[in-house]
């Protein structure tokens, strides 16, 4: 007999590699970190950015909007990215995506605006440790040296010929959080594989 | 490849952009009532200068904003780049930015 019976269980577009990135995070003895940051909440709102409702979303999350282009804000358990100038990317802990999209969409009440819960666009790759600039310097035309681009700056860009969202971690050591499609994941996840190899050695 | 400085995130390399022709070009008040002479010379006439040529771009892969530069056919020098709505340029004067800052 068929089995009729649905299962919804979650799998994140890297699942498929994560003993690949661990393998190469143990290999490099510490050169470069590799992991993929599953099921982040990622709320993209589009507002103007001098109405009210920017005033609002800066109370809800506990810290005002971005309006530097290509920086970010964290603090409270998420962090906003500054995706265009009426446009942030939210993102939040895994978990959170129904609970913060409720408090930001309540925040802007009836002012023109919109709040779209996007979880499922994008999924984050972390790259950190001493080599992680070399990594996907690789691969990105920007420079990545923190005098240009160091603590509290994003940017939307292309790796390896890949759109990603890359934010630098609000941390004093090296490290990347890489936002990329859901659909283009596994691409850049071989990808970077491919690049490490200098750091973490041959298969 | 071109370095273009997008008014929004700075200079970036070509392969982000899209282009997106003639910038300035008026959309008819009434195209109905126009004249087939008129609305084809709105749809397929552009200006094809060799020096300063003002032009859309668009930051396809990363801020998505459109914005005008103006750009020299000749030498590829864009000569300066301004936001969608800005009053348009002719290309040399200062814009109170600088192009690769």
């Amino acid at each position: 007999m068929a089995d009729t019976e649905t299962s919804v269980s979650a799998r994140s577009p890297l699942a498929g590699h994560a003993a690949r990135f661990a393998a190469a995070t143990r290999r490099s003895g510490g050169a470069v970190r590799l992991a993929e940051l599953p099921y982040l909440a990622q709320i993209d709102v589009r507002l103007d950015p001098k109405g009210p409702a920017a005033d609002a979303v800066g109370l809800a999350l506990g810290f005002p909007l971005p309006t530097q282009p290509n920086t970010v804000v964290h603090g409270g358990g998420s962090s906003a990215l500054w995706l265009g100038p009426d446009e942030w990317l939210v993102v939040g802990r895994p978990g959170t995506r129904a609970e913060l999209e409720g408090r930001l969409r309540e925040a802007v009440g009836d002012e023109p605006a919109a709040v779209v819960d996007i979880s499922a666009q994008r999924t984050a790759l972390l790259v950190a440790g001493p080599r992680s600039r070399d990594l996907l310097s690789h691969g990105c035309a920007l420079d990545l040296h923190p005098r240009s681009f160091g603590a509290g700056r994003c940017a939307q860009t292309l790796l390896a010929r890949a759109q990603v969202v890359l934010a630098v971690r609000d941390e004093l050591k090296p490290g990347f959080w890489v936002l990329v499609r859901s659909s283009f994941a596994g691409y850049l996840g071989d990808w970077l594989l491919d690049a490490a190899t200098e750091y973490t050695g041959a298969v | 490849m071109l370095l273009i400085p997008c008014p929004w995130c700075g200079p970036r390399d070509e392969a982000e952009y899209t282009y997106g022709g003639q910038a300035h070009v008026p959309y008819p008040q009434d195209p109905a009532s126009l004249p087939d002479e008129e609305w084809g010379r709105y749809l397929f006439h552009r200006a094809n200068p060799k020096g300063p040529h003002a032009e859309r771009w668009c930051h396809t892969a990363g801020c998505r904003r459109w914005f005008n530069a103006v750009r020299d056919t000749a030498t590829n020098q864009l000569l300066a780049v301004y936001r969608a709505g800005e009053p348009r340029l002719a290309g040399g004067e200062a814009n109170g930015r600088d192009l690769f800052a």
